[in-house]
């Protein structure tokens, strides 16, 4: 029974997926004719035109279909790995993507691991040390972190660790494994810092809540060790909301990538879309924007489905009532 | 067992807890506590909620939730156990004393199988090592607490019912062989049926293990027919210290007899319980004069002079009240004569037609997966005028559901509400005259006061709301219309402007019932309305009841697992089993000769003690 019906409800999450990618795909598509003036005008950005070029364009793109025409014939090419050419360089944008996409991955990994590695266990800490100086010093931490944006961090630890005792690069993205994550430390924990906060916030609230159950005082009564209370007992029924809210702390991760990429000039996804931004590049937005917008979407469905793992209740098909 | 022996060649009481003082910051919770169990001992500790009871098994076991800190000392076998270090104690813990906590439903990891709670007891012990020989034992443990169905190991704590995760705790708080057990009130939160099982259980388990076991209770019968000495608490304190028999026969402190003249019997009906006025103190603010001294008949100047000590009376007898030797000869009368008290019978007769007529009631409602669920089925019943009905069940058996139905809140799938001759079966579909007569005919009583008054309105609010909501109400409701009412249920005119939030239970359960009364029902419909109170105050609200039904002539539907109660306020009771009616008749005829199997099961579940066993 359990095997079948975890399927099932991937299968379920899965349906729910699919119509939700083809509302953004749809918006997204959109773009070119939300943007003022002509849509033609919108592919080519500032670049002067010919009527050949323009005749081009309008042919490449669909223009002179209806609507919903150009959007399944642009979906269709979208499916099969061709997001158009982007404006500057006349390259295909999915080129261009493929060029700076492993250095946010590598960016926002790197980050992803510092926020729930540090952040799950300085949440542990502080609810385990409840009231010592050092959970106080951990919760005004969080309080610090919530409150300064990514950039901010960014420029401060630019200026403290890069310009001032030179320990790290302030420059550039890093060639091979080594180089590239101490290159990247920085900006990570630029990144890291703020959705720490709040995965600390909300592990230390948890767990300070498991702490008081009647479970845990029972596992005590029993004489179970000390570090069976902590991980089979605390930590993992903490882990539920911190699971819950672990998609939202992905996404906001790769969200503030946009910045920190600005902040320390590495060329990644995040400053590629800010570059096309200003620059007018519709196909490149395009891309960047679909891309980001189906990771959200797969993000939330994994989520879904690590949470059926871990919390019984529901793969058996109750919640609690 | 073979520990069994070991233990029995040992010197001395197994544990011995002396001067347990708890506090919360400076706020005194329990004042200098001695309690002492002998090897294979069962002792109670007796007290209302709040009393401390739960915060004294946790001291004990040296589990004290933050903030909350203990004096004193707690002997177990020579070792001083609240000097040892958490890393000593956590050795002991489970393999010498382990502890069973008050709410089944909330005691086992939710995230754990019900047999890994047994299987991680186990590990670290080379017999056990292998997988194997773990599993092989949960499935010993479980049959040792009743469990022979092998899949329960494998099922999660919430697939699983309140009596069967206390036997999986019970089966895991005994993994490692304790000597001794405490269990905070094991089974108030479980059925009747289920309740009487595991104390059996528990009784059972302690003698072949040759135990020692502290029972925390509130019910006195309970402990009187389970244990063989009664520690009496009271607002941190202790009352009465003695044998079970010698305390139930003659208790020595008035509070322990008031306690004992409140329960309600199960085997007779009086006219009226004897109600201990007022309700529970705080332990801090008695800290200096006999806590029992505001609700004491015998009280004097000299009773709050100071706290009464804990004094010997009698061999193996203790009593906190200065008064005991004068006094004694009163008590002994009351106890005397409440034991001897005729029961009465309610005679009425029968030309007027019934005040609410249900027949063929269906209630299904859609369960996950669209399953339908028969809450109620098939339910057909009479209730005359004046008369006062018990229908008595489990939870689950659909009792509550009828009477949302009775009450316009449910509307049933099938069979057919007549209240006074109008069919009320469908509020939706009545007429609005007619649907406001009805409601002013019959009117509902909850098991929770407090999830029924808004919290944000005074009591005095709430009252003219209802009094304004009254067809025919002339005019605005006066303050003196409120206060007639409060005066109804007992309460002064000074609770008009106190809030649901700044009252006890038995106050909040008052103002909801002068609600019900401001539309002069005829029939109130009384959900386990005395279920969450004390039982000193459930003996006052009980008697307002009665009171209400001889002056105003007031019906009652009485909803309630509890048929101690039942017998004390219904004329006539319908037993509700898994939503069907299996027996009917008048109360002492149910009880006294239950023919349906269900029906003798639940009255099987009555605490009996020795003295209410002699004829
Ligand atoms: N964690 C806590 N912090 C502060 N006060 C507490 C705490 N736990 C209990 N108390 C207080 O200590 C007193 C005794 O509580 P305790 O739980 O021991 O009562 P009890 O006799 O077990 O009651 P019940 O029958 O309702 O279980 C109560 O006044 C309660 O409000
Ligand atoms: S000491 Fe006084 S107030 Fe307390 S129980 Fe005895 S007589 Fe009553
Ligand atoms: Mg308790």
């Amino acid at each position: 029974m359990k095997g079948s019906s975890v399927v099932v409800f991937v299968m379920r999450r899965f349906a729910v997926a699919i119509p939700l990618l083809l509302i953004i795909s749809f918006g997204v598509f959109a773009l070119v004719h939300i943007a003022p003036g002509d849509p033609v005008r919108s592919l080519l950005g500032a670049r002067a035109s010919d009527p050949a070029t323009l005749a081009a364009i309008r042919e490449r793109y669909h223009l002179n279909d209806p609507l919903l025409v150009q959007y399944f014939k642009w979906l269709s090419q979208v499916v099969q790995g061709d997001l158009g050419v982007s404006i500057q360089g006349n390259r295909a944008v999915t080129s261009t993507i493929a060029d700076r996409l492993p250095v946010t991955v590598f960016l926002s990994l790197m980050s992803t691991v510092l926020v729930l590695g540090v952040g799950i266990a300085l949440g542990a800490v502080a609810a385990f040390r409840r009231g010592t100086r050092l959970d106080r010093a951990v919760v005004m931490f969080g309080v610090v972190g919530i409150s300064s944006p990514a950039f901010v961090t960014g420029i401060f630890l630019l200026y403290v660790f890069g310009s001032l005792l030179h320990w790290f690069p302030i420059f550039g993205p890093g060639t091979g494994f080594l180089d590239r994550a101490w290159h990247l430390t920085l900006p990570a924990l630029a990144l890291a810092i703020s959705v720490m906060a709040i995965v600390v916030k909300i592990t230390r609230a948890a767990m300070i809540e498991e702490l008081d159950r009647d479970y845990v005082t029972f596992a005590r009564a029993r004489g179970l060790s000390s570090r069976r209370i902590a991980f089979a007992y605390v930590l993992r029924n903490a882990l539920i909301p911190v699971v819950t809210a672990a998609g939202l702390i992905v996404v906001g991760i790769v969200a503030g990538a946009i910045y920190v990429e600005v902040t320390f000039s590495l060329p990644g996804l995040g400053a590629l879309t800010v570059d096309a931004v200003q620059k007018r590049d519709i196909p490149t937005i395009q891309g960047t924007t679909l891309l980001f917008s189906v990771f959200v979407v797969l993000v939330n469905l994994a989520i879904d489905v690590i949470y059926t793992l871990i919390d019984p209740r529901i793969r058996f098909g109750r919640v609690e009532s | 067992m073979n520990t069994a022996v070991a233990r029995a060649g040992q010197e001395g009481p197994l544990l011995t807890v002396e001067g347990l003082a708890i506090s919360h910051g400076a706020v005194p919770i329990t004042t200098s506590l001695s309690i002492v169990v002998e090897r294979g001992e069962t002792i109670a500790i007796v007290g209302e909620s709040g009393s401390g009871k739960s915060l004294t098994a946790r001291a004990i076991a040296g589990i004290l939730p933050p903030g909350i800190n203990a004096a004193g000392a707690v002997t177990l076998d020579g070792m001083p156990l609240m000097r040892l270090a958490e890393r000593e104690l956590r050795k002991i813990r489970g393999f010498r004393v382990s502890m069973l906590m008050q709410d089944p439903f909330t005691m086992l990891n939710p995230l754990l199988r019900s047999g890994d709670h047994i299987d991680e007891m186990l590990r670290g012990r080379p017999d056990f090592a292998s997988r194997a020989a773990r599993a092989a034992e949960v499935k010993r443990r479980l049959a040792e607490v009743g469990i022979v169905d092998e899949d329960v190991a494998r099922r999660m704590p919430f697939q699983l019912s309140g009596g069967m995760c206390q036997r999986v705790a019970l089966a895991a708080a005994l993994a490692r062989d304790p000597e001794l057990l405490i269990a905070d009130e094991p089974s108030t939160a479980l059925d009747v049926t289920t309740q009487a099982e595991i104390i059996r259980l528990l009784r059972r388990v302690q003698r072949e293990r040759h135990m020692s076991l502290i029972l925390i209770t509130h019910n006195l019968r309970l402990a009187f027919s389970t244990c063989e000495r009664i520690y009496v608490l009271y607002a941190g304190s202790l009352l009465e210290v003695g044998d079970g028999a010698a305390v139930e026969r003659q208790p020595f402190h008035p509070y322990t007899l008031g306690l004992l003249l409140s329960e309600p019997p199960a085997d007779i009906r009086v006219p009226r319980l004897v109600a201990i006025r007022g309700s529970v103190p705080r332990a801090a603010d008695v800290i200096d004069r006999c806590g029992f001294a505001d609700r004491c008949d015998w009280a004097k100047q000299i009773c709050r002079a100071s706290k009464p000590p804990l004094a010997a009376r009698d061999a193996s007898r203790f009593t906190a009240c200065v008064r005991q030797d004068e006094i004694q000869g009163e008590l002994d009368a009351l106890r005397t004569a409440a034991l001897s008290a005729a029961p009465i019978t309610l005679r009425r007769d029968e030309t007027e037609g019934p005040l609410v007529r249900v027949d063929a009631l269906v209630k299904t409602f859609v369960g996950p997966r669209g399953r339908a669920i028969r809450a109620v089925k098939d339910v057909s019943l009479r209730i005359m005028p004046g008369e006062s009905v018990g229908l008595v069940g489990e939870s689950g058996s659909g009792k509550t559901t009828l009477g949302r139905c009775l009450v316009g809140l449910e509307t049933p799938t099938a069979g057919d509400i007549r209240i006074n001759g109008l069919a009320a079966a469908d509020f939706g579909a009545m007429a609005k005259a007619d649907r406001a007569r009805v409601r002013q005919t019959i009117q509902m009583i909850f098991q929770d006061p407090y999830s029924t008054l808004n919290p944000r309105h005074s009591v005095g609010q709430a009252l003219s709301e209802a009094l304004g909501a009254s067809a025919g109400a002339t005019g605005p409701a006066t303050p003196e219309r409120i206060a007639t009412l409060l005066a109804e249920v007992g309460l002064s005119a000074a609770y008009a402007t106190r809030r649901p939030a700044s009252l006890s239970g038995g106050e909040r359960q008052r103002v909801a019932i002068a609600r019900a009364l401001a539309v002069k029902p005829a029939i109130l419909v009384c959900d386990e309305p005395v279920s969450a109170l004390d039982v000193s105050v459930q003996a006052q609200v009980l008697n307002l009841f009665k009171r209400l039904q001889a002056e105003h002539g007031l019906s009652y539907l009485f909803i309630t697992h509890d048929l101690a109660v039942v017998r004390q306020i219904a004329e006539r009771i319908y037993v509700l089993y898994l939503g069907e009616i299996v027996e009917e008749g008048p109360t002492e005829r149910v009880i006294g000769d239950p023919k349906h199997p269900y029906t003798r099961r639940l009255i099987e579940s009555i605490p009996r003690s020795a003295n209410q066993d002699a004829p």
